[in-house]
């Protein structure tokens, strides 16, 4: 028993440990340093399959430990977190891998990593949380933890970003806990439960239900960039290309992105939160979100502030899922939380490699790089398409159940969001991937990283090939066991129960 | 319990006379002496509540009592980890400051010996003495260097808390004439509103005020503490201002709740609010780095004055709640603002710059200060999880829980505010490093030192319970809960 | 009628408000450490007043013990204000606070 009772905590510190010995760590300690992030990577992923292992044979794992007189530091393992943990260990492995290449040679590394650490912990904390008070805490350690990396470059442009994204996330912050604060006042309790914790207070004053939601939603909406808080998304992408990929893919999108699905299954319930009425604008939100995203990632020349305008609208995928009431909407959404993080991550990879070997950044200047790079160009074409929602891919399976859910509750108005959402990814990738096909290329490339056998650095290389593949399983075996299609369907069983 | 006060007083004396010799050894055994005593003194006061000790036998009315309950004991812990971790940090500091070492030791003690008889009075009057010694201690540590700028400083310190203090005795004197009495637990029960309760407790918070440096008295402030020594600037800043609110607290709640009408509260809440805001901006346009962590100090002050409106004319566990966080932000404060200083210092000896603009790219070479200067950061924004969050985790549930959501906006806002001048250091050590910068080395006991205090603050946030539970030892917001 | 008590008590409210006009416009600083004084003096001499509460009964002894540590603490910190001023002259030449000193 005791074992179950540490575990949670254990996976929150196997990488924060590492994060903190690494930030000790000499500059020139390179191999030490790799060593050291693999084994914190997979020692995490080793604690997270036990966990898997005991949570399907009913082991209940929750670390407690008081933090204020009437609260307490709760670290909890539900379907839902271990969903989100998976997600985020698994993709944090394959990260530090592409890390580790992108960044040989350039200074600063110790710092990088060990707030790189930092960024996981918070993240997995924030999966984690039993709590609102937990959550709070990460959610917080996650913003301190990611602005060194988004300003790790130092320059001009990297700081200006850095102060837009603490403006956005620090107020969304105190938003956030200024509602946590208020629904404690009124509903007595924290801690997140099946049904809402809200259900006991359910007679209290509609105003204030609602007041609170607002100020939950604003404050975690700044995170998951909904439409108007998503201004700092596209500014944030001058970090190096691993931030971005785990920044999109993971850490600070998916976490507000994982907070919304939070407040409305199990702070308020989602029977309160329809009954509240503010589903329907959650909806809406979550659908101009989708639709503003694509519009603005039309016009961008820039690889990565195209793939980051992308994130806006894909993300929102998950709240669209939260907000349509029944339990089809809900699969799609959840099962877009790990979709879209595996097939973004992955672009982001091949963005990035795109600019250490060649030295690209634009989109116009992309010609023929298929002819180069092709493993990488395969894995972004294969992506790109399941961003699309091309059958059989990741992408389609989300919003197959999505539609679905949508026309079993009547909102009809989603299946229009989400063909032009569609049609517009379609119009912002396909022509990338022409560019990179058929085109021949313009000039001669400035040779970055290279290699003797593969295209680019292995390191580089095989994360987004592996991230690819398992996009592409998870799109090819949806109904196997343990795919994230089936983890979410049982996370809807159980909120609908 | 008079251990407490014996140890520095004769560390004091001991390295007067010692001078330079012996000052490794002489330091390691009083702070060891001085956790020794306290360790005894917290277990008493948690077993067997609070604790009384007539000195030399006397007794009150004309000798002089200890006590000590569970604020005092944590005010008195407080004081001994910040002192014990700058002592450490001002070893290192002083060793190539031969002269102002001689004068540091000394009077450094004597500061301690006062701010732990001020902790542990029981009465109005030994309250002034205490205070007094403190004032005077604390200027002379303000003017240490001698260079005329510390010289202003110091004599606009002086004459500050000279007055301050005036005013306060003023109001002494109108409390023994009107009830016969010094002790704060008998002036309790006898303290009626009326118009001599009034005009006391009116002379007694304004000189207190001005000795906390409450906006809009704080003038004093910034270039007291912004020029003095760096071990100095830690020692003021995060215990000597607190001593004085702690006396305002013993005030407003042992003797006078009777007389603390919601206007008074609101008001003091107003000024609070109004130095948070008036601190933070001034922070945020400060050149220097020590100036800008000394205006901090000013609108971190602003946050303790809060629990006055939200611990008056409320639910009882409301106030209980305000009062608690008060005191919480004024512990956690304590630790974060000296760990800040004493990080700011390792800066400004590394770089030998004052400014913050040429903290460029410090994070290469003192990554633990810039990481102790984050920690202190991150404890006075209120982030979790730190000592300030739980404070404005509780000042916010009390705001919230009486409805008074213009406190609410007021902790939200400062808590932002805050955030702004934190990050504009913070962002310089990110920065690339300048090609000319030079770089001074520092003993890593020094650096430690900090890290500790910033450790400490985290660890206030971590493990909230021990401290608030001993808060509650001898109920010393019975007042609070009197209320209606 | 108004008893010496309470006429030694009036006279002192009267030099504490003196002494604080005095020390807010002084720009000179021997001015202020005298008002500071007078100040002093008025706290004093309110507290003695105190201890003769009716004629004819033995006086309270706590106000005097509170006048004699006060005066002690009162000359200490005069002492210390007359040391720092007398440095501050020797340094710049000034005697007043609000020019800036000297680079």
């Amino acid at each position: 028993m005791t074992q179950d009772a540490w575990l949670p905590l254990l996976v929150v510190l196997s990488s924060l440990l590492t994060g903190i010995f690494i930030f000790f760590l000499g500059e020139q300690r390179r191999r030490t340093r790799s060593a050291l992030n693999l084994a914190g990577a997979i020692g995490k992923l080793v604690l997270i399959a036990v966990m898997l292992w005991g949570v399907l044979h009913e082991h209940h794992y929750e670390t407690r430990l008081p933090l204020l007189p009437g609260y307490d530091f709760v670290l909890r393992a539900d379907a839902l977190a271990m969903l989100f943990v998976s997600l985020s260990a698994g993709l944090w492995l394959f990260t530090t891998i592409y890390a580790i290449g992108y960044l040989e040679g350039s200074p600063h590394r110790s710092r990088f990593f060990g707030f790189f650490s930092l960024c996981v912990t918070a993240t997995v904390g924030l999966a984690l949380a039993g709590d609102l008070v937990t959550f709070v805490l990460f959610y917080e350690m996650l913003t301190l933890s990611t602005y060194p990396l988004i300003v790790h470059r130092g320059t001009g442009e990297a700081m200006h970003a850095g102060g837009v994204y603490l403006k956005y996330t620090l107020t969304g912050g105190a938003l956030l806990l200024l509602g946590v604060v208020w629904l404690n006042h009124v509903a007595g309790s924290v801690e997140f439960a099946q049904g809402g914790i809200l259900a006991p207070a359910r007679q209290a004053d509609r105003a204030v239900l609602l007041g609170i939601f607002a100020l939950l939603i604003g404050g975690l909406g700044v995170k998951a960039a909904l439409v108007p808080l998503h201004g700092w998304l596209p500014v944030a992408m001058v970090a190096p290309a691993p931030v971005s990929a785990l920044l999109h893919a993971v850490a600070v999108v998916k976490a507000g992105a994982f907070g919304i699905v939070r407040t409305v299954y199990d702070v308020f319930g989602v029977e309160l939160a329809a009954r509240l009425g503010v589903l329907d604008p959650l909806a809406w939100l979550a659908g101009a979100t989708i639709v503003y995203g694509s519009l603005r990632a039309l016009a961008q020349d820039d690889l990565k502030r195209r793939l980051a305008y992308s994130t806006v609208s894909q993300v929102s995928y998950v709240m669209l899922g939260a907000g349509i009431f029944g339990p089809v909407a809900t699969i799609g959404g959840v099962a877009h939380l790990v979709h879209q993080g595996l097939m973004k991550i992955t672009l982001f990879f091949c963005a990035g490699n795109v600019a250490e070997t060649l030295g690209i950044h634009r989109i116009s200047q992309m010609d023929g790089v298929g002819r180069r790079l092709p493993w990488t160009m395969a894995a972004f074409t294969l992506t790109a398409f399941g961003m699309m929602g091309v059958p059989p891919l990741a992408g389609f399976i989300s919003k197959w159940y999505l539609g679905l859910g949508a026309l079993r509750a009547g909102q009809y108005w989603v299946l229009g969001v989400l063909a032009a959402s569609s049609l517009l990814n379609a119009a912002y990738f396909l022509p990338i991937v022409y560019r990179v096909w058929f085109l021949p290329p313009k000039g001669s490339w400035q040779t970055g990283k290279t290699h003797r056998y593969f295209e680019t650095y292995p390191t580089l290389l095989l994360p987004a090939l592996a991230t690819g593949l398992l996009a592409l399983a998870a799109g090819l075996f949806a109904s196997a066991p343990f795919s994230p299609l089936e983890w979410a369907k049982l996370i809807a069983d159980r909120e609908y129960r | 319990m008079p251990w407490m006060i014996l140890i520095p007083l004769g560390a004091s004396t001991l390295s007067f006379l010692l001078g330079e010799r012996a000052r490794w050894q002489l330091t390691a055994a009083a702070v060891a002496g001085q956790g020794w005593a306290l360790a005894g003194l917290l277990m008493q006061v948690w077993e067997e509540g609070p604790q009384r000790h007539p000195v030399g036998g006397w007794g009150a009315p004309l000798g002089i009592d200890l006590r000590a309950d569970g604020l005092s004991a944590t005010m008195l812990t407080m004081t001994a980890l910040v002192g014990g971790f700058v002592s450490v940090y001002a070893l290192g500091c002083f060793s190539r400051d031969r002269a102002g070492g001689a004068y540091f030791w000394p009077l450094w003690w004597f500061l301690w010996a006062a701010l732990n008889a001020l902790f542990l009075s029981g009465d109005v009057f030994n309250l002034y003495v205490t205070l007094e010694l403190l004032g005077l201690g604390a200027v002379a540590l303000v003017c240490l260097g001698g260079e005329p700028g510390a010289l202003v400083a110091g004599l606009r310190y002086l004459l500050a808390a000279l007055l301050g203090s005036l005013a306060y005795l003023m109001g002494v004197a109108l409390l023994y004439g009107a009830h016969g009495t010094l002790a704060l637990d008998q002036l309790g029960l006898l303290v009626r509103p009326g118009i001599a309760s009034t005009v006391a407790a009116a002379l007694m918070t304004v000189g207190l005020l001005l000795k906390t440096a409450l906006f809009p008295l704080h003038y004093w402030l910034p270039p007291a503490h912004g020029g003095a020594p760096v071990p100095v600037s830690a020692l003021l800043s995060g215990l000597v201002v607190k001593a004085s609110f702690y006396i305002l607290l013993r005030l407003w709640f042992e003797v006078f709740p009777a007389a603390l009408t919601p206007a008074w509260a609101q008001g003091l809440g107003g000024l609070g609010a109004a130095a948070i805001v008036w601190g933070a901006w001034h922070a945020f346009h400060q050149e220097k780095l020590k100036m800008l962590v000394a205006w901090s100090t000013v609108a971190q002050i602003g946050y303790l004055f809060l629990l006055f409106p939200l611990a008056t004319s409320v639910a009882p566990a409301e106030a209980a709640l305000a009062w608690s966080g008060g005191v919480y932000q004024a512990l956690s404060h304590g630790l974060a603002k000296a760990a800040m200083f004493l990080a700011a210092g390792s800066m400004i000896h590394a770089t030998g710059e004052e400014r913050v603009e040429s903290l460029d790219g410090i994070s290469r070479h003192l990554p633990l200060t810039l990481f102790t200067f984050a920690l202190a950061g991150m404890n006075l924004m209120g982030l979790p999880p730190s000592g300030g969050f739980i404070a404005k985790w509780l000042l916010l549930e009390s705001a919230l829980a009486s409805g008074q959501w213009g406190w609410v906006a007021v902790l939200i806002t400062g808590a932002l505010l805050t955030a702004g001048y934190v990050f504009r250091v913070l962002r310089h050590a990110f920065l690339p490093p300048r090609p000319d910068a030079r770089v001074h080395v520092l003993p890593g006991y020094m650096e430690l030192a900090a890290f500790a205090l910033a450790i400490g603050s985290l660890l206030l946030g971590l493990t909230a319970t021990f401290p608030l539970t001993l808060l509650e030892v001898g109920a010393p917001f019975a007042g609070v809960r009197a209320m209606p | 009628m108004i008893g010496p008590s309470l006429s030694y008590a009036l006279a002192g409210v009267a030099l504490f408000a003196l002494g604080l006009y005095g020390l807010s416009v002084h720009p000179h600083l021997l001015r202020k450490v005298l008002a500071f004084n007078v100040t002093g003096s008025g706290v004093f001499l309110v507290l003695v007043s105190l201890s003769q509460r009716d004629p004819g009964t033995p006086p309270d002894p706590v106000p005097q013990a509170l006048v004699l540590t006060g005066i002690v603490v009162a000359v200490s910190a005069t002492a210390f204000a007359l040391a720092l001023l007398r440095r501050l002259y020797a340094l710049t030449g000034k005697t007043g606070l609000d020019d800036e000193p000297a680079p």
